[in-house]
């Protein structure tokens, strides 16, 4: 079997099990088994798989390196959706369960005055409050990553550009876990954690980087 | 000759003890977060059954007549969603974990600044007192809420009886602590044991109770069995579970979740909409079972009971 046709096969299993956490809360949810508390355990859920999934999108790169596996980086734009996707999620469980259900409704809910003062209580949480701001900045950067993650874009922008351009992921990494890490009230050892894998794998692009340039500054008769 | 024999291993090289009584989290957690798979988080989350024994309070409960006109949030509720760290910091830990905490036999010491210290068994603590039921808001933090039926005593019933010294003016509470009872507590995430503290005047308070049940039965583990505190115009982490003592002092006790961040977490905590937590509004909070959130009341809605004690505070810096 060619490595094409194994890709093609495993491909549609290794999107179903992305769809698994999402699979997991529905049948929480049919179960009624969503804690006292719904609304925030599912957006500590999909915020976690969001982060986990930003983690295995960085894994690529030094996993295929590692182990020359090239065929690796075809799903790596898979990955980097479903990180949007349950970004989107979370995002969205907040929009409704945080900023929505603490408005005030002066003209009942369908009205315009519900949609003002939802986006300015959006606003304001994002201005005031760090952990909501790096949470917010972290969801953005994902989102022109995923508007140009089609080949037709690489190719109109450019194999070069679109590479910088996706360089972002790196913002949402640190961002992601940052949010993470000013949410929780003490336990930080989860945060940590994650600090740490998003550490070691940025932590290796660096190296890759430095020694890249070295090479490039040697004398040219060295390099033969 | 003289061999100096160089010890085999260097102080440097032994693992500090809070880092080794975390190595498997850590070992698991990493395991489960760069795995990732879908596999390690299935049925983590897992409601726990009803494992644990209900026993009905024998004996007469007097109706305080509180909370009328209040819904009581559903046991289930009540008893699956708790913060009792020592047992674990996510939500529905304790109700899985707590089992293992043992409440017989129960000795809570009474010292300090009092006339007549004593050590008193849990059962000659409460038998010298009527029981009563309090319907009783509690308003998380974390910026939820329920109302729960507790069955307690005032704790001023108590303290009467060990007579205060006329220099006693706050109160200390101290909750177990036992690493092979409480798993949650073998990690430092706060500095164990859990300590909280109110003002003697705040703990002679008709609406400060030390409860010992809800829902007419004994308190499950995760809700702070056997005896815990209950003060409910203070945020819920004033409310100490499984006390083993009560000391009364002429200094203002350091409660747990100040020292650990003490601009977060004041040593009042009353509840105010007006006082925001640094990383939150207080403003509203969702009461268990409902979707919008209701307006925060000030002191928790007794504010006609226990606004008298705070005259002339400012209570946005004693938050």
């Amino acid at each position: 079997m060619t490595t094409d046709r194994r890709i093609r096969l495993v491909k549609p299993a290794v999107f179903a099990s992305a769809l698994a956490p999402v699979a997991y809360l529905v049948w929480r949810g049919y179960d009624g088994n969503l804690t006292a508390d719904p609304l925030t355990f599912i957006t500590n859920n999909t915020g976690i798989w969001t982060l986990r999934f930003v983690v295995l999108t960085l894994l690529i790169t030094p996993l295929r390196r590692a182990s020359g596996w090239n065929w690796l980086v075809r799903f790596r734009r898979m990955l980097g959706l479903f990180a949007f996707f349950y970004g989107s999620l979370h995002f969205l469980t907040y929009v409704i369960g945080d900023r929505f259900a603490s408005l005030d409704f002066p003209d009942g809910f369908v009205a315009w005055s519900t949609v003002r003062n939802l986006l300015a209580s959006i606003w304001e949480d994002v201005a005031e409050r760090p952990y909501i701001t790096v949470g917010f900045i972290g969801f953005s950067s994902m989102v022109p990553l995923a508007l140009t993650s089609t080949t037709g874009w690489i190719r109109r922008m450019g194999g070069r550009n679109w590479q910088l351009l996706h360089r972002l992921v790196y913002l949402t990494g640190i961002a992601g876990v940052t949010h993470y890490w000013w949410k929780v009230k003490a336990d930080t050892l989860h945060p940590a954690i994650y600090a740490i894998i998003i550490g070691v794998l940025l932590g290796f692009r660096v190296v890759v980087s430095l020694k890249r340039s070295r090479w490039q500054r040697r004398p040219i008769e060295a390099r033969a | 000759m003289l061999l100096k024999k160089s010890p085999d291993i260097r102080s440097s090289e032994i693992t500090d003890k809070k880092v080794y009584l975390r190595r498997r989290e850590f070992i698991q957690a990493a395991a489960l977060t760069t795995i990732g798979a879908a596999a390690g988080t299935f049925g983590a989350g897992e409601a726990a059954a009803q494992s644990w024994p209900r026993v009905k309070i024998p004996g007469q409960i007097k109706d305080s007549g509180w909370g009328k006109g209040e819904k009581p949030t559903s046991y289930q509720d009540i008893t699956t969603y708790n913060n009792y760290y020592e047992f674990g910091t996510e939500k529905e830990e304790p109700a899985q974990n707590a089992g293992s905490l043992k409440t017989k036999p129960w000795t809570v010491k009474v010292d300090g600044l009092v006339a007549k210290p004593a050590d008193y068994l849990f059962e000659d603590l409460i038998k010298p007192h009527q029981l009563e039921d309090r319907v009783y808001r509690h308003r998380c933090v974390e910026r939820w809420s329920m109302v729960i039926p507790w069955v307690g005593i005032p704790l001023a019933d108590v303290l009467k009886r060990v007579e205060p010294q006329s220099t006693a003016k706050f109160v200390e509470f101290t909750t177990l602590l036992d690493m092979r009872q409480m798993p949650g507590a073998r990690r430092p995430v706060l500095d164990w044991p859990y300590v909280e503290g109110l003002r003697l005047d705040e703990a002679m308070h008709p609406l400060t109770i030390l409860a010992v049940g809800l829902y007419g039965e004994y308190l499950p583990n995760q809700n702070g069995a056997p005896i815990r505190l209950v003060v409910p115009w203070k945020y819920g982490f004033k409310s100490i579970k499984s006390i083993v003592r009560i000391r009364l002092t002429d200094k203002q006790p350091m409660n747990s979740w100040q020292r650990s961040a003490p601009q977060e977490y004041g040593f009042y905590s009353n509840v105010n909409p007006e006082r925001d937590h640094p990383r939150w509004s207080q403003e509203r909070e969702r009461r268990i079972g409902e979707f919008l959130m209701r307006p925060t009341l000030k002191f928790n809605g007794y504010g006609d009971q226990v606004a008298s004690l705070y005259t002339g505070m400012d209570l946005k810096r004693f938050y």
